[in-house]
């Protein structure tokens, strides 16, 4: 677990209370460019522009799907994987590189992303693409959907898959999140983590910094740099206790939600 | 019917390890002793049925058949988007068993009155529809729907006619007046009171549970050109199934139903079943104005 004492003055304001707004962080094509999946996600774009909500989830997915996530293109039907549900659908982009950077699709759907003949719309379809475990892009029911998913696991007595679920900080604007983080913190699903990337696009912010909203329901948290890979991978493998577990992943654009 | 789905579910949670039972509060305490057979299929989320239905598309995701209950204006109304994405979106299935129907609980008033539940439903594809019109119809109707793979929805009332109809659903001749006669269909809880109406009336009347999907073959069996539906819910909510079923036949359609308008009445659902023309009194007037139009 990354302590606050070790991480930066941006995350140690996230993780305090705070209502005041951020300034945009560095330049997020430069970023891209060196990173992983960078070529693929360039396929995707394709001369268009990505917002900065595009970037700021891509760190996380990386680092998930390469060093966390039991689940390969050959066990993404087996029972016993790990699920990893990205509620933010529209963080999409980043999401198909990283599935054709690990095999999921080839890569050569990324090329007629949101074509007519295309699997890969601007939100993911669980039916059309392989390793996709829901469908998204409405916003706020990810998590919902990640309860029901542990708790389905803990009924059948499958207590070694893990369920990952990503969202955003403005998508916590949606009730239907206040209602599955109390719920799951009263039920205990140590089963489940979610990730939030917090870049401060909610329009009225979360005073108390996010990772509040789901210790007070009995959930763990930890509030990382979302950057950090190292960070993230540690945030995201400390969980080792009897309730769900949020890590709030820190990133410095906040334009879109 | 209450009673009955409780009975068989809680039989369904002990029978079958792929059942799970969703609620958000109502009817928890009847499901106490189930809950503590089976703590981990018997999931009471309180009173979140966005939540409650978010965990059922969960739930179905990693292959459980899940049962998701409560009152119809909280399963299917509040939750519409979940029904949407959290199951059909996700090509993930559920039975959903509600109470209330369109007015039994009459003296709550509006909130708790569901009259639009079945056509909002009917916005979605693939949907079977139960309406049934006796407890004793339940318990089957509640075996075979949590026992195949397709969503359902199963709309439990207080309202009941005097015997059960058994069946999957096709449509049942309970009065047969004859070749020419017109086909009256009515749906669940209302048979009685058009059985009465139709008395003396040159009217065959057929009933189902199941208006999703209609029996459309057995319509075109038993339709001349005239053909009156009954349903207790909105007013034309299978008029479009009628029209299409009966689109290479001339033909005169009568849907008749709950109106649209908010009454902001109370009183009994008896009252209501008055108020909208769904007492034997009132569809006598509905059928007798059809059948006999008026001198131009």
């Amino acid at each position: 677990m990354t302590s606050l004492a070790t991480i930066t003055p941006r995350v140690a304001e996230a993780a305090a209370p705070l209502d005041g707004r951020h300034n945009a962080g560095r330049h997020d094509a430069a970023h891209t460019a060196s990173h992983p999946v960078g070529a693929l996600l360039e396929r995707i774009r394709a001369g268009r522009e990505f917002g900065p909500n595009v970037y700021s989830t891509l760190d996380a997915l990386w680092v998930l799907y390469d060093r966390v996530l039991r689940v390969t293109p050959a066990t993404a039907d087996h029972p016993d994987r790990d699920r990893f549900l990205l509620s933010k659908g529209h963080a999409v982009a980043g999401y198909y590189a990283v599935l054709a950077a690990k095999g999921f699709i080839p890569p050569d759907w990324l090329d007629d992303q949101g074509g007519p003949e295309s699997r890969l719309g601007d939100h993911p379809d669980r039916t059309l693409v392989p390793g996709v475990e829901i469908g998204s892009g409405s916003l706020g029911h990810g998590l919902g959907l990640a309860v029901g998913t542990a708790l389905g696991l803990r009924a059948q007595g499958l207590l070694d898959p893990q369920v990952y679920v990503l969202l955003g900080d403005a998508e916590l604007d949606e009730g239907s999140n206040h209602e599955a983080i109390a719920y799951a913190g009263a039920a205990g699903l140590a089963n489940l983590t979610a990730i939030v990337i917090d870049n401060s696009s909610a329009t009225h912010g979360w005073p108390g910094g996010v990772a509040s909203r789901f210790t007070v329901n009995g959930w763990t948290a930890a509030t990382v740099d979302g950057r950090d890979h190292e960070a993230l991978h540690s945030a995201l493998t400390g969980h080792h206790g009897h309730r769900p577990h949020v890590v709030v992943a820190v990133v410095e654009n906040g334009e879109q939600p | 019917m209450r009673e009955s789905f409780i009975d068989t579910t809680t039989a369904l949670l002990a029978e079958d390890p792929r059942t799970a039972l969703v609620l958000a509060d109502i009817s928890a305490a009847a499901f106490a002793p189930a809950a503590r057979s089976h703590p981990d299929r018997v999931l009471n989320v309180g009173i979140r049925e966005q939540l409650m239905l978010g965990v059922a598309g969960g739930l179905a995701l990693t292959g459980l058949r899940p049962i998701v209950h409560s009152y119809a204006p909280f399963l299917v109304e509040r939750a519409y988007e979940q029904i949407k994405l959290d199951l059909d979106h996700q090509a993930a299935s559920a039975v959903l068993v509600s109470v209330g129907a369109s007015y039994d609980r009459a003296a709550a008033g509006r909130t708790h009155l569901s009259p639009a539940d079945v056509t909002l439903l009917d916005t979605l594809a693939d949907w079977t529809v139960h309406v049934p019109g006796h407890p004793a119809e339940v318990p089957d109707l509640l075996r075979t729907t949590v026992g195949g793979d397709a969503s359902a929805y199963l709309r439990l009332s207080t309202q009941r006619n005097e015997r059960p109809y058994g069946g999957g659903g096709d449509l049942v001749v309970v009065r047969d007046a004859g070749a020419g006669a017109a086909l009256l269909v009515a749906v669940g809880p209302v048979l009685d009171a058009a059985v009465a109406a139709a008395a003396d009336l040159p009217v065959t009347v057929a009933y189902t549970h199941r208006p999703r999907p209609f029996d459309t073959a057995g319509l075109r069996a038993l339709a001349g050109n005239e053909v009156i539906l009954v349903e207790p819910y909105l007013a034309g909510t299978s008029a479009r199934v009628v029209a299409a079923a009966l689109a290479d036949r001339p033909h005169r359609l009568l849907a008749l139903g709950v109106g649209r308008t908010e009454l902001r009445r109370y009183g009994s659902a008896e009252d209501h079943d008055r108020w909208h023309g769904l007492d034997p009194v009132g569809l006598r007037r509905s059928l007798t104005g059809f059948l006999t139009p008026a001198l131009v």
